[in-house]
């Protein structure tokens, strides 16, 4: 039984078990499944979030304002340009982040990762990952499993909503979870996906939600995207051996403790940050002039 | 830990609000139910948030798709108004203040195809969750994690054994049962929770008592 990201941690590492098989354990006591029927759950929701992360690679998404319509489509096209800064996979990563805030946006159907604000983090770095490396389905999903166990635990000591901690709560944890997946996914050890799990909060600790209008288009999707790419470089640092000085359990209370404490302005209100900008209200009028 | 996997990494829904549109869309799908009868009209009297921010959110297709019967996953949610007009059935939104309810909270009016009027008011508290807290003028806090029956009843003696016992005929727990009145003797509606799938045949047993005059079944 755990609680915390510490007694996870120490639960697999005492019966040399991944973390995904000790919360795999605990979903099938908690909801009496079979572990069978369990990992058909999780495949139907990678599907969607598969879906999901191509629509807009394809075609351009409308929605109500249209800020971000074709920014999925531009990114994928960039992504094969071999002189990319970041390269293919991290550009490509970018892009399927980016698909899923677009269809998102446009009233398509997405799976909330874990808030549908920020479902385009999960699910960009566990096809990233896959692709990547040629992973099998059942690895990919066992980083699902990974990344879903970290969030239980944040949701339960924290929490996960932009309206009481901001977009590090919704964003931030969604590329803890994804940090926590990729270093399992990469044969790291359950101690390396807690200390990604920690880096990646850090590097966003105190992220403000701001959305433009109070559309979820307008940074949310440029969240997306840096947060895919924030999971991945966590996960690199964890599995290059970098350990987070302060430990995961408290990183999480710290995130919770100030997003508590952020102003209302900026906790999902669209009161504050970018929206408050000359430019972001502008969008506004216009949009309700319309409507 | 006692919170689901698939609490966090869930819900598939359409976006891009959980509490904006697929909370609105849950509710109206549950209102629907509850007026059960041929709808002709609805009118959606939107508070707060729903009223200031729902346009961005497709809070209006959501509610609209609820109300023809569509889930908050069904990708024919962004097409509801069009599906509505080919259904024959007409709505219109409105702002209305209401007092001491959440921030996101709709009364829904519907007008049904021989005339009559049924309202049902509702809120959706966050990540998809939902609450019902009025049905044609009895307040309740209805919040539907479990299945549920809602009973409109004559305020009679031994009413409450006589669905009881059916409840048990059909080998039904009850979890929690709540009964509220607008005054005494009057009609009342009783709300029963129970820990298992209810079948829809229920309703046509609880109508058999003289002293019931409506039954509808809730499955989450």
């Amino acid at each position: 039984m755990y609680n915390s990201i510490e007694e996870l941690v120490r639960d697999a590492e005492e019966r040399h078990l991944s973390l995904w098989q000790v919360i795999l354990e605990n979903e099938c006591r908690l909801t009496q499944k079979t572990q069978k029927e369990v990992f058909k759950r999780l495949d139907e929701r990678y599907e969607v979030m598969q879906k999901s992360a191509k629509k807009a690679l394809e075609k351009p998404q409308e929605s109500v304002g249209n800020l971000i319509t074709g920014t999925a489509f531009q990114q994928q096209l960039y992504s094969n340009n071999r002189d990319s800064l970041c390269g293919f996979e991290l550009n490509h990563i970018m892009a399927m982040a980016l698909s899923a805030s677009e269809v998102n946006a446009s009233m398509g159907k997405i799976c909330a990762a874990p808030t549908a604000g920020s479902c385009g983090i999960l699910p960009a770095v566990l096809i990233g990952v896959s692709e990547k490396y040629w992973l099998d389905k059942r690895t990919t999903l066992q980083g699902l499993l990974t990344a879903s166990g970290i969030g239980t635990i944040i949701v339960k000591n924290a929490t996960v909503s932009g309206a009481e901690g901001g977009c590090q709560a919704e964003c931030g944890v969604a590329a803890a979870m994804a940090a926590a997946a990729a270093v399992e996914m990469r044969n790291g050890s359950p101690r390396m996906a807690a200390h990604a799990t920690a880096i990646a909060l850090m590097n966003c600790m105190g992220l403000v939600c701001d959305p433009i209008a109070g559309l979820v288009q307008v940074p949310c999707a440029q969240r997306n995207a840096s947060q895919a790419i924030n999971a991945m470089l966590s996960a690199d640092l964890a599995l290059a051996g970098m350990k987070s000085v302060i430990p995961p359990d408290e990183v999480v209370e710290a995130m919770y403790k100030v997003g508590k404490k952020l102003p209302v302005e900026f906790k999902e209100t669209a009161l504050g940050g970018l929206a408050a900008t000359p430019t972001g209200k502008k969008i506004k009028e216009n949009l309700y002039q319309q409507a | 830990m006692d919170i689901s996997i698939f609490d966090v990494v869930g819900p598939v829904m359409i976006g891009p609000s959980s509490s904006h549109t697929a909370g609105a869309a849950r509710l109206a799908k549950t209102a629907r139910i509850i007026v059960k009868d041929e709808i002709a009209h609805v009118s959606f009297r939107l508070h707060g948030s729903f009223a200031k921010t729902g346009k961005g959110h497709g809070t209006d297709k959501a509610l609209v798709a609820g109300a023809l019967g569509l889930s908050a996953d069904d990708e024919s949610l962004a097409d509801s108004f069009r599906l509505a007009a080919k259904q024959g059935i007409s709505f219109d939104f409105s702002e209305e203040e209401m007092e001491n309810v959440h921030e996101n909270t709709v009364k829904m009016v519907f007008t049904m195809k021989d005339g009559s009027r049924n309202e049902v008011v509702g809120s959706s508290i966050g990540g998809g969750q939902i609450k019902i807290t009025e049905i044609n003028g009895f307040v309740m806090d209805m919040n539907l994690q479990l299945p549920t029956i809602v009973i409109e009843q004559y305020d009679k003696k031994g009413i409450v054994t006589e669905v009881s016992g059916i409840m048990a005929e059909h080998d039904l727990n009850i979890a929690n049962m709540k009964l509220v009145r607008r005054s005494k003797g009057d009609v009342a509606c009783c709300i029963i929770e129970t820990d298992d799938f209810i079948p829809e045949e229920i309703e046509k047993s609880i109508m058999e008592s003289k002293n019931v005059i409506s039954a509808r079944v809730i499955n989450v």
